[in-house]
Order: C-alpha cells, then structure tokens, then sequence
C-alpha cells in the first residue's frame, strides 16, 4: 500500500517522467507509450491485486528492435524496467516500481511456426499458454503445463514464472518443456539460451533463465516443445473420512509405481463452496476428495485405472467413482478448477499461497493450518497438486478490515514458514515476486541469497531489470528478521537497520 | 565423518585460491579424458560418499558427491524405480558427482528428459570455500534462481558439487526392443512421425552406413498394454524382429557405455565425435576421412562419427553441426594434438552474445579462478 508522496517527490517524479518519455518516442508509436494517469492505472498491479505501484509510463513494443532500444535508453538513463506479459501472476512479479517503466509484451502475440515433425512450435511471449495447444490441436499434439490461468496467461510469463499445472507430475514444468529461449540483456544484447538441438555449448543458462522472474532478460520469442495427445483420459474420484487417509493414498499411489496425469486433493471446507457454485456431485461429507487422472491409450487407461482403484480401495477410500464419459471427467474436474472462484463467493476476499512440501507431510500441514485458521480467525480452504505437494490454500478474509488482511498476511507467512521446516520451499510455481520475498529470507541464508545477487548481476549488472523482486537483499532479511525477535535474540547484529 | 571432509574440501579450496592454483574436481576418474584436457590437482570427491535420503513415494533420492552411481541404481532398483535419464557411467567407479557434472544422458534421454531436467536440488561449495544449497528435494520449486541446474553438464568449472537430490521414476511395467533393418533417411523420417503419436517409444539406435542400409533397434517402455500394441504394430509395419530380454538389455547398456564393437573398433589417430542436432536434421553426408559407417541415437538428434582427431576435422565438423542447427562435441580421443573439443560460445552468433553472462557467472561463484580447469571452455 502506498504512503502518500510529497509535493517535492512528485514534481521529482514528474521530471524523470518527461525525461523517460522523451526518450522512448522517437522509436515507439504514439499509443505505444503510455504516461498520463488514467491510462498507466490498469498495469498498477498484476494478479496479486494487494499490491500496486504506478509506474512512470508503459511501453508497448511489437517488434524485438524497439525493446532493444527501450532498454538501451532506460540503461542509458538508470531507469528500473518490469517486464508485463497478461499480468495474472500472482506473487506481485509484475508489480511496478514507482520510478520505473513497465515494458509489456501484450503485442508479441504471434505463433511463428508450428513443426509437427520436429514436434515443436516457435512462438512470440505474448501468445497465450492455451492458444499453443488449440493450434496444434489438429496435428494431434499439445503444450502440457496447464497453469489454472492458461485460458489468459501468456508463454513468457510462464517462462518467467517457471510455469506448473495439473498435468506437470507426469509431463514436467516449463522448465522441462522450452527448448530454447531468444531474449534481450539490459545492455541490448540479443542472445539464444537453448536451442532446437538436445543441448547446447556452455553452461545450461536456459535452466537458469526460465523461472527468473524477469529479473535477467527479456524474452522476446520461445520455442516449445509439443507432446502427442493422449487418445482418452479419465479420472477417479474417491473419498476420504479422514485427511491423513488421503495423504497416505496420495503417497501409497506413488509408491505403487504410478504416475498419473493429474492427483489433486480439496478438503471438506473447498468440496462445500464449490459443490454450490458447480454441482459436480461431490460427497459433502469427505473430509478430503482426491482427484486422480489417467491418460493414453484406451488400454493403458484401463490399467492404470484398475491399478489406482485398488490402492486407493487398500487406503480406505469410502467412495469411489470413475468417469464414464468425457462430459462426467470435465465435471469432476470442475469443482477442481473453480475452487478459487468459489472462494469469491464465500468471502469478500481470499489470499492464495503457494508452498510445496514432500508428499508424505501432506496431512501434518493441513492439521498445522487448522490450528492457524483459530489463531488468526480467519478461514481457510485447502485446494492442491497433491502428486508434488504444492499446496495452495486460500486464505478467507474481507480486505476493507486492514486487520483482517493483516492477519491474512500473517496466516500466509507462517504456513510458507511451515513449508519450509517441513523440507519444502515457499512457492512451487507462482514465484517470489513482491508477495513472498521476506519469506526468501526464512529458505535461504546470507551467502546463498549473494550468490543468487551474483546470478542477477551477471546478466544485469546494473540491477534495472525488475530490481527489488525475488531476491532479498540483507539489509531486507536484516529488517524483516528484526521484526521476528525470537527468544530475544536479534538477528543479523552486524548490520546496520534501515 | 562426513563434516572432516568437508573442512578438507574447503581448506583445499581456499588454499589453492590464495596460491592461484587450479583444482580439477575428480570422482571416481571414469570420465577424465571427456572435456579439454587438465592437468591440474586432483580434488577428489570419493571420500564424501553416502545416501543421505531416500524416501520411494517422493520419487526422491539425495546423495554425496562421491558415492557410486552403481550403489545409487542397485538401491532404486530394490524398490522398483530408476534414474529415468539412464546415464553412462564409463566404468565401475563412475560416481553420483561425476554423472551430474558430466551431465550426459543415455539412450532414454529422447524419451524422458536429459539429466538436468531431474535435478532438485543441489549443495556445493563454491570457490571461496562457501557450503551453499539450493533448490531442494520437491517436485516443484520456483523460490530464486535455478542454480542447481548449472551444475548438469558444467564438467567442475562452476563449483564443486557436494550433494544432489534428483527426481527418480518407476520402472516401466513394460519394455520390449525390437529391431529391422533400413535406410538412415527412413529411420528419421519413421522415428519422428511416430514420436508425434501417443506411442511408447522410449529409444532408438540406427547403426549403419550414412548413405546406405542399417540395423535400427527401438525401445518400447511403459504400459503393459501399450507396449504389446505398438511393438504388434512395428512387427506388421516395419517386419520388425522382437529381441531377447537379455540380447536387448546387453544391446542397450553397450550403446549406452560405448561398448559396441562400433567405438572399440576406433583406430587410434581417430576422435570419437558427437554431434546433437534438431529433429530436422536429414542424414549428413561424412566429409571426407571420417568413417562411413555412423551411430544415430535419440531419434537422430545424437550422432556419432569416427574422424581425424585434429582441428581440421573438428572445424569442418563443427561448421557442420551449427549450419543445421546444433553443435559438435570431440567426445573422446587418444590425440595429444590440442584442438577445441567443444563447439564454442562464439563460434555462433545465437549463442556469442552470452559468453560475458557465463564469464561473469562463473566470476560470482569462484572469484579466484579455482575451478578454471578450462574442460569447459
């Protein structure tokens, strides 16, 4: 939230606006580049509506050379940029900075080419993550990572975000599904990470790029990989009286040597608001419904199915329904997919975490949010990848109370917190952004986070590139540190507090 | 134990940065003649040896550096799971370090996914003689920047790798290798059609002369059903012949170690070269003094040639490789002659631009030059 601004800190403001703007028009066109208020306000946050920061302008290149340019000119002038693509992250990653330019990439929207052979597509960051799939459709192939928000999130957003989804237990994250990666370096440099081969000369700096929050470069074109579509895809439904019932399935799956398309888990609070919001026929007395999808061909769907119908029969499931028809799979799934909709509805607001944990932790972490849910008094539904352990429950709470979302943000905290003591990280594929940064400072220590600075500064060693995300500085975990005195000792001593 | 080598570890470190000496990290010493040539101090990995956890239902195992790869696979095999990038281990001492460092993959990798692609998590110690981690042991982690995934493939230039945790699979229910003969060009063509359907195909090896007639062999892996379908399929349409269980697994871990009369035949004034290609490479006509007869895995995009081990060779090879889209790597050679074993950053304006990226990155993590062994350029 922002602190109002002096009248000396606007006039300020004001003059390195009309610099920037100067700067950029000779090589954009006039509704290209916005500035005046009324028109910068709807890039004042991304999905993580919380936070917001308006920007000096918004600049909206088509073409590789004039982002080649923006960042020559914003590096000559020491100008912050936040690169955009359909803004429904949600970790606040493309929030802007207030004396900073947000650079989107809404115009790249062009599939270059579709390989059927090759089984690959080249694409422009812009195109949206299910577009791929509806285009190749008709060569029998698809994109697999699903993120929730596929429908409206763009390729190179899920490059920067290292991009999940309910498919990517069996067929990977992004990470797992680019090929190579073109991009522009804050000095202006061009360069390919990656390439159509199955590797490349030098360091795997693909690996490193995809997933880096736009804090690296500037993605300007990206080439996937395709998969052949499963012939036929069907999904269990099963039921649990108990929730540690149905984390041990989940783990007792695994175990079995099956990896299926999909394992989601909603305990009872989810099942009761989405059941209302779309009627899919879910047991209302489950304390936990699991999810369990099996794709390829007829016949090892069958088996798969039979093999997942007796594990889940062994681990005590009290009902068991297997999709009959494609219209039934998408209705199981529905409840699944509008969990956080269905939220909307029972609260004013909701906040939606992130954490991974080990499969095995499952229930001890549910059991653990339970008692937060008393703590702060606010509601909580549990809706997740169950087959990796990502977790996203969403927090209940009403954002005109700035104590109710204060405690929201709090709740939200010590469940990160909790991911963490229990062997996982604070986000499995929303990203850091603005939202989870001090909670960096919980996962790693002093010289991981100057070796991660290293990493950013070998790519942007002016730190321009969506500065102030993702990566904490000390003097930030020294802060935030000081505020969690534990046991009267103050963290970090040496250092001097901002 | 374990904590005394470690300070070893880091004393050495830190000493050789204060001498400006170069350390070359070694495990078992299996794959010393991949990459430039180094004649620095050995580093050695093998006393830091041990699982550290393995836990069947995450899919997970984590271990030091030095312990051996065979130990690692004999365990998952107990339970039925596997390292699915089936990587080489070119001798019986091949470490678990050695395997993520050399980053290379077996004949699986078309299928499921190149070494790198597994790795979680690592621990390391960088040139100052700092103890890091990063990543971890879940499936799905976006918490900073990916760094573990710089260690695959960086042959000890980055830093020393302490730990990993990578990602494990089930064993397929199912695997069968069949095997027919025919052109090169058809193998292509047939290899890459079938791996847009949804067919179990898990590797291939086509092995014969590049402008005439070879033996290809595939690998079918996964569903019981699915692998009886399409190896019935291969049978009708190609007149395939089903291998033997034990002919198919010896076939496949001799490609997979380079054990094949193939590359034991290589005379000695000859380097073994690699090239990786797109899926749209056509078959390459040999230059001239480089054999006839060529080895094509992952669906053709892995190319083996025998040629002179001398630049000459290599430049024509590398100008080669990077006109269709990939690269060239001098893979093994008796050689003494020096010439560049790995197609270059600069050599190719895609990749030049981020030569000054790789400089300074590998600056911040070893700031005194201790890992500068140059294997990797």
């Amino acid at each position: 939230m922002n602190a109002p601004a002096s009248s000396a800190e606007i006039q300020s403001l004001q003059a390195k606006q009309a610099i920037l703007v100067d700067a950029l028009r000779p090589f954009l066109a006039d509704d290209a580049l916005l500035w005046q208020p009324e028109d910068t306000i709807p890039y004042e946050c991304d999905g993580l509506a919380a936070y917001r920061k308006m920007p000096l302008a918004v600049a909206l290149p088509e073409n590789e050379e004039q982002v080649v340019n923006i960042l020559k000119a914003c590096k000559a002038l020491g100008v912050p940029v936040v690169p955009r693509g359909s803004g429904t992250g949600l970790s606040g990653g493309a929030m802007p900075i207030e004396q900073g330019l947000v650079l989107s990439l809404a115009k790249f929207k062009k599939i270059l080419q579709v390989d059927p052979f090759t089984r690959t597509a080249v694409v422009q960051p812009g195109v949206r993550n299910l577009a791929i799939s509806e285009a190749v459709a008709k060569h029998g192939l698809y994109y697999a990572p699903d993120p929730s928000s596929q429908i409206a999130c763009s390729i190179g957003g899920n490059v920067n975000e290292n991009s999940g989804g309910v498919h990517c237990l069996k067929y990977g994250l992004t990470l797992h599904n680019v090929l190579r990666v073109r991009a522009v370096l804050m000095n202006g440099d061009v360069v390919e990470f990656g390439s159509m081969a199955p590797d490349s000369p030098g360091l795997d700096l693909l690996a490193v790029l995809i997933g880096s929050e736009g804090m690296l470069g500037i993605v300007t074109e990206i080439t996937v990989k395709l998969v052949p579509k499963p012939k036929l895809a069907r999904v269990i439904m099963a039921s649990f009286d108990d929730i540690e019932k149905g984390g041990n399935a989940v783990a007792a799956i695994i175990a079995a040597g099956i990896i299926p398309a999909g394992l989601e888990m909603m305990d009872k609070p989810t099942t009761r608001a989405v059941e209302e919001f779309v009627h899919a026929g879910y047991d209302l007395n489950a304390e936990a419904i699991l999810l369990c999808e099996s794709d390829g061909t007829p016949e090892e769907v069958e088996e798969e199915i039979a093999r997942m119908n007796a594990v889940l029969e062994k681990q005590g499931a009290s009902r068991i329904q297997v999709s009959e028809s494609e219209a039934e799979r998408l209705r199981f799934w529905s409840g699944r997919k509008n969990a956080f909709p269905a939220a909307g509805r029972i609260a004013a607001d909701y906040y939606c975490m992130d954490g991974t944990i080990p499969r095995r932790h499952i229930a001890t972490l549910l059991k653990r949010i339970k008692g937060m849910e008393a703590k702060y008094g606010l509601g909580c539904l549990n809706v997740f990848h169950a087959g990796d352990g990502n977790m996203h429950p969403l927090i209940l709470f009403n954002g005109a109370d700035p104590d109710e979302w204060h405690r929201a943000e709090e709740f939200g905290t010590e469940i990160l917190e909790a991911c963490v003591e229990l062997g996982g990280t604070i986000t499995g594929e929303h990203g850091v952004g603005i939202e989870k940064i001090n909670s960096m400072c919980v996962q790693f220590g002093e010289q991981e986070r100057e070796r991660f600075w290293g990493v950013k500064a070998a790519f942007d060693p002016d730190r321009l590139l969506n500065p102030d995300k993702a990566i904490p500085t000390l003097n930030r975990c020294a802060e935030y540190g000081r505020m969690r005195v534990s046991g009267g000792v103050l963290p970090h001593p040496e250092l001097e507090r901002f | 134990m374990n904590e005394t080598v470690l300070s070893r570890f880091r004393e050495q470190i830190i000493e050789a940065g204060k001498q400006n000496q170069v350390l070359s990290i070694q495990g078992g010493n299996t794959k010393s003649w991949y990459g430039n040539p180094s004649r620095s101090p050995i580093l050695s990995t093998k006393p830091y040896q041990g699982i550290l956890d393995y836990q069947p239902e995450e899919l997970v195992i984590t271990a030091c550096a030095g312990t051996s790869i065979a130990e690692i696979e004999s365990i998952l095999a107990k339970n039925n799971q596997i390292l699915p990038f089936e990587p080489p281990h070119f001798g019986d001492d091949a470490t678990f370090g050695g395997v993520i460092a050399a980053g290379l993959a077996g004949p699986a990798r078309i299928s499921a996914g190149n070494l790198r692609d597994f790795v979680l998590g690592t621990r390391l110690m960088d040139g100052r003689g700092e103890d890091l981690s990063f990543g971890g042991k879940v499936m799905k982690n976006v918490a900073g920047y990916d760094v573990s995934r710089l260690l695959p493939g960086s042959l000890g230039t980055l830093a020393l790798l302490l730990e990993a945790s990578v990602k494990v699979l089930p064993k397929p229910a199912a695997t069968a290798s069949l095997r027919c003969r025919m052109g090169a060009s058809d193998a292509l063509k047939i290899l890459n059609e079938w791996a847009g359907q949804p067919l179990p195909l898990n590797a291939s090896a086509w092995i014969g002369d590049a402008g005439g007639e070879g033996e290809l062999t595939i690998r079918l892996a996964g569903a019981k059903a699915a692998v009886t379908s399409a190896s019935q399929m291969m049978q009708d349409r190609l007149g395939a012949t089903v291998l033997d269980d034990s002919e198919a697994d010896l076939f496949w871990r001799n490609l997979r170690e380079q054990q094949l009369s193939w590359f034991s035949q290589m005379p000695n004034h000859h380097a073994l070269w690699r090239l990786s290609l797109p899926a749209n490479c056509p078959v390459l006509a040999m230059p001239k003094d480089c054999l006839p007869e060529i080895i094509m895995e992952w669906h053709g995009q892995e190319r083996w040639i025998q040629g002179p081990a001398n630049q000459s060779t290599a430049n024509v090879l590398q100008k080669l490789a990077i006109q269709h889209g990939g690269h060239l790597t001098c893979f093994r050679s008796l050689s003494t002659e020096a010439f560049e074993r790995f197609t270059r950053l600069d050599s190719n304006p895609l990749t030049a631009g981020f030569e000054a990226v790789q400089k300074r990155l590998r600056h911040s993590f070893d700031p005194f030059g201790v890992f500068t062994t140059g294997r990797l350029p």
